[in-house]
């Protein structure tokens, strides 16, 4: 390294004395909104909620020590000084701004929040399996070489771009039983025709995977035409010679091939599966009744509506262990996979 | 001419348009693409039909006679709860949102994933790692801290944060960062080394390096964030609903106030021309975009 100016040779030097801490300054300087938010908001506000839902908070956040006397017993004795007899009082202090898992115990004694979980369990299983099907689906369709692929891929893919309110705004037209489809095809002839899920308790859910899947299986099917694509051309190659048809290359050997990418799928649709909110609100509110409630819905509704924080935190936290249990499993097998590459 | 090689076939036989499996093909394609486009013209056509017309008519039919009149009904006087002056004000409180949003959001991303990918310190692998952990907590269980944050802080400098425009900016911001700077920290680590090194040699620091090597090799990076954020934005609701009061609502507030509004008659067409409305900014985007909006959506498939 040749240096002409030896002004910025001690310069350097200096700059290598600097404390540990001072060095690379900026770079840490430009990283204080990250660190913040880490550890404010997505450490501490959600350590913050955990802890307050094993709380009594209503209208608003309980102090965490509160305390109050549990019993307080008169002990006698001797004052030094004088002689004389005295009392101290021995008290017992009891926290009472914990409730230990009251909120837990009500939260699963509340019908609504078991309507809500089973609403989700079912939105969930049949969101996650029609994406990855039909995701995949079209994306082998959209890879067989074919003409006017950006073009189908635009208009598969555009209602990604719209809001959730304006896609549950759009189905619940559509689906209206007075207006949409029902009342066309009974206009056709078929006067007993019935199909008006959101007005039906036992199908909404149904009615609202419709919207949701017309949402979301666009992005789906990108991410798997990418992954296609991403496979080796000779292996379609040796399937051709050894005369496999094409639907059983793509079974067979593409998707165990593609694994990674279905990996990746299930975690954004899972993802997004949990924070389900939007959408509701939009097709439903939540009704007919409380039939299509969904566990964000229910967690809104007590922290901003209801008066009743800590039941939102521990209904939140439940959420937080369910998204849990989807990525800790993901993130085991992501980083088994790199120790082993 | 006369050279018999001439007329031999060659090259892979031409597949012929018609075969059984390209009908299969297209005509399954072509299903599937009305399917998903019905949506967008069932909104178009109700919006410009007439009310009569929707009462007796078909909502898959064209309008017969056609009308703009509920385009301006929903812009212009549409009522949410005591004002009656449509869905123009949603717009243009989420336009006064959007701007500062995306422009902080991506300042603050973009710097950060440069810091990240090229000016590594103890403890950013953490940060980074425990960030994109962060992406995957639901949102429920941040919001009421947040709430307090955004008040402690708005006391500490005297000034209103929670209710306001400059708390749900912050907001975004925060949310956004994860994506964005992931977005970033990956672009910026695929730029060739030997820039960065010879810019360094040369006495160039963070900042200079940032502004004058990084930033005119990254636009297309810029718009992808820039694409991801507007229509993010633009498409909240929940930030929107709790973060904001009614006079400064976003847009698709508004427009979810419009429509499941329970008083008054219902007037399909002037919500379906108010749906649309909502929806044209990131379907602008979307279509002005192309393979841009992909790339952007696809960033959070790609591993960091």
């Amino acid at each position: 390294m040749t240096v002409a100016d030896t002004g910025t040779a001690s310069a350097t030097r200096v700059h290598r004395r600097r404390p540990r801490i001072l060095r690379n300054l900026a770079s840490k300087t430009a990283s204080i909104p990250m660190v913040a938010t880490v550890l404010v908001i997505f450490i501490g506000c959600t350590l913050w909620t955990v802890i307050y839902s094993f709380t009594k908070s209503r209208l608003l956040p309980v102090p965490l020590f509160e305390t109050m006397p549990l019993f307080s017993i008169p002990v006698p004795h001797l004052l030094a000084s004088d002689g004389s007899w005295d009392f101290t009082l021995i008290t017992g202090l009891k926290s009472s701004s914990f409730v230990g898992t009251d909120q837990y115990d009500r939260l699963w004694g509340t019908r609504r929040w078991i309507v809500s979980i089973g609403n989700l369990g079912i939105y969930g299983l049949c969101s996650m399996t029609f994406s990855l099907v039909i995701g995949f689906t079209l994306a082998a369709l959209l890879d067989r070489k074919i003409r006017f692929e950006n073009a189908f891929r635009t208009i598969i893919l555009y209602p990604f771009a719209l809001s959730f309110i304006v896609t549950g705004l759009v189905w619940q037209w559509i689906l209206n039983p007075n207006f949409g489809i029902q009342k066309v095809v009974r206009d056709l002839g078929f006067e007993n025709f019935v199909f008006d899920p959101l007005y039906n308790d036992k199908y909404v859910v149904y009615g609202i995977l419709i919207a949701g899947l017309w949402q979301g299986t666009g992005l789906v099917m990108c991410l798997m035409l990418a992954g296609i694509r991403g496979i080796d051309e000779d292996i379609w190659k040796a399937s051709r010679v050894e005369g496999i048809p094409v639907w059983k290359t793509y079974v067979m050997i593409v998707i165990p091939m593609m694994r990674p990418v279905f990996v990746t799928s299930v975690v954004i649709i899972g993802a997004g599966i949990v924070k389900v909110y939007d959408l509701v609100v939009a097709q439903t509110s939540g009704g007919p009744g409380i039939s299509s409630q969904m566990p964000a819905l229910y967690v809104m509704d007590k922290m901003f509506k209801d008066q009743n924080l800590a039941q939102g935190f521990a209904a939140s936290t439940v959420m937080l262990m369910t998204v849990a249990i989807i990525l800790i499993p993901w993130a085991y097998f992501e980083f088994g996979r790199k120790k082993n590459v | 001419m006369s050279d018999a090689t001439q007329f031999t076939p060659r090259g892979p036989r031409p597949r012929r348009i018609f075969s059984a499996p390209n009908i299969f093909l297209y005509g399954t394609l072509t299903v599937v693409a009305a399917y998903y486009a019905l949506p967008l013209y069932v909104m178009i056509t109700t919006s410009l039909k007439t009310m009569d017309e929707v009462r007796a008519g078909n909502i898959f039919s064209l309008p017969t006679q056609w009308t703009i009149e509920p385009w301006i009904k929903a812009w212009a006087t549409a009522c949410t709860g005591i004002n009656c002056d449509g869905l123009s004000r949603g717009f243009w409180n989420s336009v006064r949102i959007l701007i500062p949003s995306v422009i902080l959001s991506i300042s603050i991303a973009s710097v950060n994933g440069y810091a990240l990918a090229n000016w590594r310190y103890k403890g950013a692998e953490f940060f980074f790692a425990v960030l994109m952990i962060g992406a995957f907590i639901p949102y429920q269980v941040m919001l009421y801290p947040i709430v307090l944050v955004l008040r402690a802080v708005g006391d500490f400098f005297g000034f209103q944060l929670y209710g306001t425009l400059g708390g749900l900016v912050i907001v975004h911001t925060i949310f956004g960062m994860p994506i964005l700077t992931l977005l970033f920290r990956n672009y910026f680590s695929s730029l060739p080394e030997e820039l960065f090194k010879a810019a360094r040699v040369d006495g160039a620091g963070f900042w200079r390096i940032f502004f004058q090597v990084m930033l005119p090799m990254s636009l297309p990076i810029f718009v992808v964030a820039m694409i991801l954020q507007v229509t993010g934005i633009w498409n909240d609701f929940l930030f929107g609903v709790i973060y904001t009061k009614p006079d400064i609502y976003p847009m698709t507030v508004q427009l979810n106030n419009i429509v499941n509004s329970v008083q008054g008659t219902k007037e399909y067409n002037v919500n379906m021309a108010a749906t649309l409305l909502t929806g044209l900014v990131p379907l602008v985007i979307y279509f002005a975009s192309g393979k841009l909006f992909v790339r952007g959506v696809a960033a959070g498939a790609v591993k960091g």
